[in-house]
């Protein structure tokens, strides 16, 4: 009965929150100030994804992998190269005869590809790294990371990467509309939260916690952990190739270490473990890197009083000295473990206690 | 003469040149309650390790229902460095994970209480159904095998019911008291579906009457699960009135084996344990 | 002879950075040794030396401007530690990693902040800077320096590990951390001397680098501190020997890359920076404690 409540109300709620995207979309003009909101929404929903794939191996299976830059990297340069049209080719590979792929496949088709793509590479990476332990495999990964960027910056690799120039002109829904990447990434993260609470999320939790109780528990470790780092691989390929939409084009030097550290500061500031956290932390890191904190880096003259330190950059000091506050003083993040629920809400309002909800067995 | 259920043949474990278990012999009979005491740092817990596949061995054999489950022989560096009995005796390497020597039937507890302490109670014994699961990732993630998932969830509460803690179900398991927390790890152990048990130090720090009721629960779950137990104790009146058979083990080698009388009257047993407890 | 000219600067280069890896090297060997952690933000340590030369040479003499940059920089490493890793003393080592991310994460912005995100022009410094002929081969005087300088101050340090009384306590600390705290080891004043020495030596290492490398860009600190890192991984992590003949192969084995690649038909030169992780996954691999690292176990 319950549960059949929650999924009625919580389908209403994301075809209401459709409805008022697509209103959004329609009423804001690209000149107004606002227009920015739309940029937020959509480069947030794209590093909420990723950062919930982070979030599935930091947070839930305890593995701290460096990687998801060097994966978001793979699942972009995949979505590109297979799905710019063939009449562009001739133009974007102009250095190396138009390539040596000359076919196009749909948008969505080469989401998935790149997602697969991603999480092929992930499974190779991982059977030597995941042998690692701790901070090894952070190292490693990251590793990993740099060794794929200048694979794919490689001039022998031109024809099917470009070398080091720009991957574009391919087609670009996630940057047209605001609810092409809120449905992708919506869909994403459903899948990984049903994999978090099936049994599989069960054993990852297991070895987060305890890896040689885990074990006695009769949990092939080296299996379980091949999965987690595959599957979170998998979606940060797809976060990818809807951020190569989302800028229009790719090139292999942005997908650097800052940004993974990015990707990190945001499931922290979250909460390690909590998929929600990740979410609304996803959205307010790119609001205030995008919009909100834009303020600091323009000069302010108030009568005749020049504001002091406001220029060029003020805003990311601002931004890492927050994170810095975060990290230090409020190291749970915004939600700690905890899960942000329509259903706890709703029982909180009309004051059913958190019991019962547990009784389902899921806290 | 019942039947064999764990056989530890010749099994020495050499770290770099120290010696923890030095050639070790056990036989546990299916049913029997075995357990293995000595002073600290006589290479008990070392011998559940290998047992259970944490460690390889440096050279012997580990036995379970009759088949061979462990097997090695010194190679690599400890092919200079051995210095135990039985060098050459055994030619194969069989070195399963702690997770495969699980599921063939073998579980055990921690001497260190690791319950999952992000977890539940009932989440703690819930993980123990994994490994039964039929479901693949994907019927797993997207939920397509709802009967097994209820199965997992009712077998669980059922092990509760039985163990007599379905009142602290949806309790952390780390906020218990310290003797509930032994008997959750143990419970956890038997959702596994063991033949066989291993405890380590189950009565570790628990006052006389918590170790009685533990005494009584031990000889119970045998019982009523079919179990054969094989554990490390210190306290010797649990041990001495729970076990069938007793082995004695110091500085790595079995000094005595036998009936708890036998034990308890055994010259060279009250020398190494008491005597050698009493010189320190 | 042409073969030596064309040859022996990639040769040069490669010992020369493999020096100044060697210096930073140290810095992450020495904190992992007693911390057991990663500080991301040591190879930031080293670009801000390098920044605040640039713009205390624009006002004051050199002689003074490299004391006071290295002043400095102990001063910020200190100060980073205090601030950033020391509260966070009794939380998971997870934590640590991500302030210490967070620190790097701060230093990189703040640099950009103050630069504009242009890369500045590091001042000549006289005699180091000279252009000289080495075998015909033209090249700074501060390729030739380099790994004579860390070789000194390698053996200074390893005495100063050896003989004196905090070099002992560090020795102790990285044994066993909690036991030397026991032993009545001032735990918090041996971390500090830690960073103080590892930044030290990243001050030193930056003068040594930036002097070849003139661009001083907020970034340039990411990829001389994860190569040294590796050097560290490489020599087996917590030894100081390790980590400089780690740095010295990476240096070397990075710069032959480069002299490969121009006798070999298909471009390899942006493997420069791959070479130090391809080596890391190999030793990993294989053995995972590093050249000289000892092996350690989890207790059950």
């Amino acid at each position: 009965m319950k549960k059949k409540r929650d999924l009625i109300i919580g389908l209403a709620l994301i075809v209401v929150l459709l409805v008022v995207l697509r209103i959004l979309e329609v009423n804001i003009s690209p000149q107004s100030q606002w227009a920015m909101l739309l940029t937020v929404l959509k480069k947030g929903s794209i590093y909420a994804l990723v950062a919930v794939s982070m979030n599935l191996l930091n947070g839930f299976t305890g593995l701290f992998s460096l990687g998801q830059a060097g994966f978001m990297m793979i699942g972009a340069y995949t979505y590109a190269i297979f799905t710019i049209p063939v009449d562009q080719r001739e133009m974007v590979y102009m250095y190396y005869d138009g390539g040596i792929i000359q076919f196009a496949l749909p948008a969505v088709l080469g989401i998935i590809l790149a997602g697969i793509a991603a999480a092929l590479f992930a499974f190779l990476i991982g059977i030597p790294v995941l042998r690692l332990k701790s901070d090894y495999l952070a190292i490693a990964t990251l590793g990993f990371a740099e060794i794929m960027k200048a694979l794919f910056q490689w001039d022998s690799l031109g024809p099917l990467t470009n070398g080091s120039n720009m991957l574009r002109s391919y087609p670009t829904p996630a940057s047209a509309s605001v609810i092409y990447p809120f449905v992708v990434s919506g869909i994403c993260i459903a899948i990984i939260v049903m994999l978090i609470n099936s049994t599989y999320g069960r054993a990852f939790k297991a070895i987060r916690d305890d890896e040689i109780a885990a074990e006695a528990m009769g949990i092939n470790l080296a299996h379980h952990k091949r999965i987690a780092f595959t599957v979170s691989s998998f979606f940060a390929g797809i976060s990818g190739a809807l951020l190569a939409m989302f800028q229009t084009n790719v090139q292999a030097k942005s997908f650097n270490s800052a940004m993974t550290y990015e990707i990190l500061l945001i499931v922290v500031i979250g909460g390690i473990g909590s998929v929600t956290g990740s979410v609304i932390s996803s959205f307010l890191f790119i609001a205030c890197s995008e919009w909100l904190l834009r303020f600091l880096d323009e000069q302010h003259v108030i009568g005749d009083f020049t504001v002091p330190l406001l220029r060029s950059g003020f805003r990311k000091v601002v931004f890492s000295i927050i994170i810095m506050v975060i990290v230090l003083f409020f190291r749970q993040g915004i939600m700690g473990t905890r899960e942000f629920s329509i259903s706890g809400i709703i029982d909180k309002i009309t004051g059913k206690s958190r019991k019962a909800k547990r009784e389902g067995g899921n806290s | 003469m019942s039947e064999t259920v764990l056989k530890v043949e010749n099994v020495t474990m050499q770290f770099g040149g120290v010696i923890a278990v030095d050639n070790m012999n056990i036989v546990v009979n299916k049913g029997e309650i075995v357990s293995m005491i000595g002073p600290n740092g006589a290479g008990k817990t070392t011998a559940f390790n290998v047992i259970t596949g944490v460690y390889a061995p440096s050279n012997g054999a580990v036995y379970f229902g009759g088949k061979k489950i462990v097997e090695n022989y010194p190679q690599g560096k400890m092919k200079k460095l051995y210095k135990g009995e039985n060098n050459g005796m055994y030619s194969h390497s069989i070195a399963p994970t702690p997770d495969k020597i699980t599921q063939l039937g073998i579980a055990r507890t921690f001497q260190n209480i690791r319950l999952f302490k992000s977890q539940t109670v009932f989440e703690n014994i819930l993980i123990a159904e994994h490994l039964r699961r039929t479901s693949n990732l994907f019927t797993a993630t997207f939920h397509l095998n709802m009967a097994e998932e209820e199965k997992m969830r009712r077998e669980a509460d059922e092990l509760l019911e039985i163990l007599e803690l379905s009142d602290v179900r949806n309790e952390m398991a780390t906020s218990l008291p310290y003797g509930k927390q032994r008997r959750v790890e143990m419970a956890r152990a038997l959702a596994t579906k063991p033949s066989l048990l291993l405890l380590d130090e189950p009565a570790a720090g628990m006052n006389p009457q918590e170790t009685d009721e533990l005494t009584a629960f031990i000889g119970r779950i045998r019982n009523d699960f079919g179990l054969t137990i094989f554990m490390i104790e210190h306290h010797m009146d649990l041990v001495m009135e729970i076990s069938d058979r007793i082995y004695v083990l110091d500085f790595g080698k079995t000094i005595a084996e036998g009936i708890p009388e036998e034990i308890q009257n055994n010259p060279r047993v009250i020398e190494a344990y008491l005597g050698g407890a009493v010189d320190e | 002879m042409d073969w030596l000219s064309k040859n022996l600067p990639f040769l040069l280069a490669g010992i020369s950075v493999g020096g100044q890896y060697a210096l930073i090297a140290i810095g992450y060997t020495m904190v992992y040794g007693i911390l057991r952690l990663i500080n991301f933000a040591h190879g930031d340590i080293f670009m801000v030396a390098g920044l605040m030369m640039v713009y205390l040479s624009a006002s004051l003499p050199i002689y003074i401007s490299i004391p006071l940059v290295i002043i400095l920089t102990v001063i910020i490493g200190f100060t980073v530690e205090r601030v950033a890793y020391k509260p966070l003393r009794s939380a998971p080592r997870m934590s640590v990693m991500i302030s210490a991310i967070g620190v790097s994460y701060l230093l990189q912005n703040l640099a950009l902040y103050i630069t504009g995100g242009l890369a500045q022009q590091y001042p000549a410094i006289p005699w180091i800077s000279d252009q000289i002929t080495v075998f015909g081969a033209s090249t700074k005087r501060v390729t030739v320096i380099t790994p004579f300088l860390t070789i000194f101050l390698v053996i200074i340090l390893v005495l100063l590990i050896k003989k004196t009384k905090i070099g002992m306590a560090m020795r102790a600390a990285s044994k066993d951390f909690e036991t030397s705290q026991l032993m009545g080891i001032k735990i918090n004043n041996v971390i500090s001397m830690t960073f103080i020495i590892g930044s030290f030596l990243a001050a030193v290492g930056s003068l040594l680098f930036f002097s070849n490398y003139t661009g001083v860009t907020p970034t340039i600190g990411t990829m001389p501190g994860l190569k040294a890192f590796v050097a560290a991984v490489f020599g087996g992590i917590g030894s100081i020997p390790g980590a400089v003949v780690g740095a010295f192969i990476i240096g070397i084995c990075e710069n032959l890359v480069m002299m490969a690649n121009q006798y070999i038909s298909i471009d390899i030169s942006n493997f420069k920076d791959a070479f130090a992780f391809l080596l890391l996954i190999i030793i990993l691999f294989f053995k995972p404690t590093g050249l000289f690292g000892e092996k350690q176990t989890d207790k059950v």
